[in-house]
């Protein structure tokens, strides 16, 4: 449970013992709490993408990339990159990526969402 | 009421004279984020996820969005489906205090709250957004708001806008004043008038639209003007800088807008006056001369205050504009930052994507966007060849996507950010 507050131990007041069990219980069950170390290896900009392939929202316009296989990925985002492909916008995204940063973000996003 | 006894017993204590609260403090939420916009919440939603103890700080019960707004303004769409609330970051393990912060100690590194509560931080993040200034142009103060709506930040004053339009005879002019950069969402103005224009071609066609601007280019400007040529002929007039655009003052009462070579007396103004950084960012100490905050950018950390982060449209993020998309990228990697600081790791070097859509005309869009990344500079830059506009000859069909890549992306925002 990296990150989690390390809290000392006080007296100062009979509410604050109870108060830590409830603060500790809320943060053990935090969903997703363990994984800060996977954010870690996140490559360049896959932050980004997820500000409009969020994987709770589908059936817009905007597709789904996460859990995609990562071959598809990589092959949509190189053909953005050389213009073989065409696209309203993620042409002009990719080309803010080297071929080999696009295909780290492609095997990012083919691992399943958390 | 479980989550505020854990707020009182543990990350707080009342004010003394100064910010010196006792020794429980010390044990505080490690990470207080000031702000629950795009930027303020999104990252206090992933620093909880990565397991770090976080308290929001956020006096609104919900925040109302921006992006969208204009179509609310144009009586396109319904205020209320800008609101969001904050159950979302609690049930992700936010804590929410809904109070404002009021006095900031960067030395002793804590917040003092409205209420009295001290919280005490390892690291701060300021998203606090713009001020909308009512001292910068002679004449536009809080009453003259009333008479002659900003409407830049969602509220009573989007739907003021909205009314006054609707109240207006057909044959009227509805001016809008623009500012000089940087503002908050520098396409807004122009997607405004677009969608304006739009209701007037459509409700009021013999009205028309004066722009004027203090500046002489703005973002996706041949995208605009083709939209205006095409779409509504004889309706909007923009008037830049050099022709005497810029309004130097407004006498609200007689709705007059005093521009550089003429005097302008319209049916409906729309004034959207000069921003900065919220004030509470001049209490903290990080917002320089300009009324903006300089942060470095491979860290959004204050280039003025060690430990505090500034992210969002308060800040000066170089090349990246101040846009809903931009605060919820860099709020994601300060995230990403701060984690690492906290861990002991030294944190990757950001690289930031945004994305502006605008509507042209209900169901018609076109985007500019950009990808960004530290440069020798000391501030964020484009990476060359990467971003743009749409195309200026893109086909319909693209245009009808763009419209439909927008509502999703708002969507798509509205759910990672809130959701």
């Amino acid at each position: 449970m990296e990150g989690r507050p390390h809290r000392r131990p006080s007296a100062a007041r009979p509410g604050a013992a109870a108060a830590r069990l409830l603060a500790a219980a809320l943060w053990c069950c935090v969903p997703g709490a363990a994984f800060a170390s996977g954010d870690a290896e996140a490559p360049p900009g896959a932050s980004a993408c997820t500000g409009c392939h969020v994987p709770a929202v589908r059936a817009t316009s905007i597709p789904p990339i996460h859990g995609r296989p990562a071959e598809e990925l990589a092959a949509a985002l190189r053909g953005y990159r050389s213009g073989e492909r065409h696209g309203t916008l993620m042409d002009r995204i990719a080309k803010g990526f080297s071929v080999e940063e696009l295909d780290a973000l492609a095997a990012f996003f083919a691992k399943p969402a958390p | 009421m479980r989550r505020r006894g854990f707020l009182r017993g543990l990350a707080a204590a009342p004010v003394a004279s100064t910010l010196a609260a006792p020794a429980i403090a010390q044990a505080a939420a490690r990470v207080v984020v000031v702000g629950g916009g795009f930027a303020g919440a999104t990252c206090a939603r992933r620093l909880a996820a990565a397991g770090i103890a976080t308290t929001l700080v956020e006096p609104a019960t919900s925040y109302l969005a921006c992006p969208f707004s204009n179509l609310v303004v144009a009586g396109m769409r319904d205020l209320e489906e800008q609101r969001f609330g904050f159950d979302g970051l609690r049930a992700a393990g936010v804590a929410v205090a809904a109070q404002a912060a009021s006095v900031i100690d960067p030395l002793a590194r804590r917040v003092a709250l409205t209420d009295g509560i001290v919280l005490a931080y390892d690291r701060l993040v300021l998203a606090p957004g713009v001020e909308i200034r009512l001292d910068a142009l002679p004449g536009y103060d809080a009453a003259a708001t009333e008479a002659m709506p900003h409407a830049w930040r969602a509220g009573p004053q989007t739907t003021l806008l909205r009314a006054q339009l609707e109240a207006m005879d057909d044959g009227g002019v509805v001016a809008m004043s623009i500012p000089a950069n940087p503002y908050r969402c520098p396409p807004g103005p122009y997607e405004r008038a677009s969608l304006v224009a739009h209701y007037l071609s459509t409700r009021k066609p013999r009205s028309r639209l004066l722009l004027l601007d203090a500046k002489d280019g703005f973002s996706k400007q041949r995208l605009f003007e083709k939209a205006w040529r095409e779409l509504y002929p004889g309706i909007v007039e923009w008037v830049p800088l050099s022709r005497g655009g810029r309004v130097i003052e407004v006498q609200a009462r007689e709705r007059v807008l005093v521009a550089e070579f003429e005097r302008h007396r319209v049916d409906v103004a729309n004034v959207i006056p000069p921003q900065r950084a919220a004030p509470i960012a001049r209490e903290a100490g990080v917002a320089d001369r300009s009324g903006w905050c300089p942060v470095d950018p491979a860290t959004f950390e204050s280039r003025l205050q060690p430990g505090i982060h500034v992210i969002g449209d308060a800040a000066v993020m170089g090349a990246m504009p101040k846009s809903a998309f931009a605060a919820n990228a860099q709020a994601k990697a300060c995230a990403e930052v701060i984690a690492a600081l906290l861990a002991g790791r030294a944190p990757a070097e950001p690289r930031l994507i945004n994305t502006c859509y605008s509507l042209v005309a209900p169901g018609t869009g076109i985007s500019v966007a950009g990808v960004y990344r530290p440069a020798a500079n000391g501030l964020l830059a484009e990476i060359p060849g990467s971003g743009g506009t749409s195309p200026l000859d893109a086909p319909p069909e693209d245009r009808r996507l763009e419209a439909s890549h927008a509502e999703a992306w708002f969507a798509a925002i509205a759910a990672e950010t809130y959701g």
